[in-house]
């Protein structure tokens, strides 16, 4: 029979969530790194035992984490994120203009084409790719290097690359989104760029057309579909069928467009879940319900998911990595929120259930079907 | 010539370096802060980046250096530690700077 395991970064520690098939009966291992803050972690979509940790901490740096054996015992790897180049300067809150300086590694993408490669998004904004296992990194840096570059400025959450999007086919297409600077595509493995936001619209800054400046929370996309893009913005729910080149709001019947997270089904790629959040000044979800929404129509028609989650006095948040969904014929969608909780349904959303509820705060989700 | 340094780390970096207790490294040369942490990395290079930047070489912000009942953390990196150290009668020490409320 074949398993699952979630992966789960936290304030203080990786989390491994193992189960069979069924997803009823979890077997819960953990902290790996304790105290550290773990940004993330996912495995290898070419070699289930490979799995990477971003490991991270305000007193000690940046540490990069490889398992080969499912994140059962890791050993350190690259940690050298240095910017290319002439390092340049961007927009800082006040206005002013501040270098580029790494401070961690929000996201890994392992590649979908080739187990060795892999790809980090980081703060201060910049794309990392290895093509030797995490041991050596080198900076794509035609993206921070864009001549947008010097407007791009950070969200109160810092100034990340947190989305890394592989087109299924083409290795040298890439669809990467930072906060707040926009969603940007390459078509040449990294070698130039092109912002990809006409059509987002944007309250929190004076040219709501603007090129750049747009506060895209998370991105995802269905592989037998990849121009159609779906994106979680500060406000506002989008869809792009054309790979980013324009975008138009689905949000529809949504009790609030806030919200980080956004994932699509695996079997049905018209079918998304976010989580709606108050406010950007609230970061709780409305009515104190903790409600996943879907649609099965790429949008603009939400149902509220809502059995098995709280529906009183929850206040909460889900973050944008920790939304994610495995492959089982029977869909299952994960989540984990900043009171610990991670949440699985094993029925594309239908119901849901707790795997574990007291975890520290939760970054990052990722889900690994295991043959 | 080449002393032998005592140098206690604190607990997370003792975890990732899989080390307990505290360490010692033989430095060539004066020994200076600079050479005891390079020292330290090249027997752990798992270290790397963790007490100093990468990129600068200077040391992390929420570090702190201490020796001989002595904050040392804004000295330069090639000024001599004290001789107590040089002679492995007292730890250098590499701490994670408060924080709390």
């Amino acid at each position: 029979m074949a398993g699952t395991r979630v992966l789960v970064g936290t304030r203080k520690g990786a989390f491994r969530l193992t189960s069979d098939e069924r997803r009823t009966d979890w077997t819960v291992d953990g902290p790996h790194f304790p105290g550290w803050e773990i940004y993330h972690v996912k495995g290898s979509p070419v070699n289930q035992d490979r799995v990477y940790a971003s490991q991270t901490s305000g007193w000690f740096g940046q540490v990069i984490q490889r398992s080969e054996d499912g994140g059962a015992s890791w050993d350190t790897v690259g940690n050298d994120f240095t910017y290319q180049g002439e390092v340049g300067e961007h927009q800082w809150y006040d206005g002013s203009l501040r270098p580029w300086s790494f401070t961690r590694v929000w996201h890994l993408e392992p590649s979908l084409h080739d187990a060795e490669t892999v790809y980090a998004g980081a703060e201060d904004a910049a794309l990392f790719k290895s093509i030797d296992g995490g041991r050596e990194w080198t900076e794509l840096s035609a993206l921070r290097q864009h001549d947008t570059g010097p407007q791009w400025q950070p969200g109160a959450g810092g100034m990340c690359l947190h989305t890394i999007l592989e087109h299924p086919i083409d290795a040298d297409r890439l669809t990467v989104a930072i906060s707040a600077a926009g969603a940007f595509r390459t078509s040449d493995g990294g070698r130039s760029w092109q912002p990809i936001n006409k059509g987002l619209r944007s309250g929190e800054i004076p040219d709501q057309d603007s090129e750049v400046g747009h506060c895209v929370h998370r991105i995802d996309m269905h592989p037998a579909h990849p121009d159609v893009l779906y994106m979680q913005k500060h406000w506002d729910v989008m869809r792009s069928k054309d790979a980013g080149d324009t975008w138009h709001e689905v949000s529809g019947n949504l009790p609030s467009d806030f919200g980080f997270p956004i994932a699509v089904h695996a079997h049905e790629p018209e079918t998304v879940y976010v989580v709606p959040i108050s406010s950007d000044s609230h970061h709780f979800p409305p009515d104190g319900k903790l409600r996943v929404y879907r649609s099965r129509t790429g949008g603009e028609e939400w149902e509220a998911l809502t059995t098995g989650l709280p529906q009183h006095h929850c206040y909460l948040n889900v973050l944008r990595d920790a939304m994610a969904v495995d492959q089982h014929e029977s869909c299952g969608v994960y989540f984990g929120t900043t009171g610990g909780q991670v949440y699985a349904s094993n029925d594309s959303g239908d119901t849901w259930a707790p795997i574990v509820r007291d975890l520290p705060a939760v970054l990052s989700v990722e889900v690994q079907t295991l043959l | 010539m080449s002393n032998s340094v005592r140098v206690i780390l604190p607990a997370h970096l003792r975890a990732l370096a899989r080390i307990q207790g505290e360490i010692c490294v033989d430095v060539d040369g004066e020994v200076t802060q600079r050479a005891v942490l390079d020292a330290v990395e090249v027997k752990f290079p798992m270290l790397l980046g963790t007490i100093r930047d990468r990129a600068t070489a200077r040391r992390r912000a929420f570090v702190r250096f201490y020796a001989c009942e002595t904050d040392l953390s804004h000295e330069e990196p090639d000024a001599p530690l004290p001789e107590r150290v040089v002679q492995g009668e007292e730890p250098f020490m590499v701490v994670g700077a408060m924080a709390g409320g």
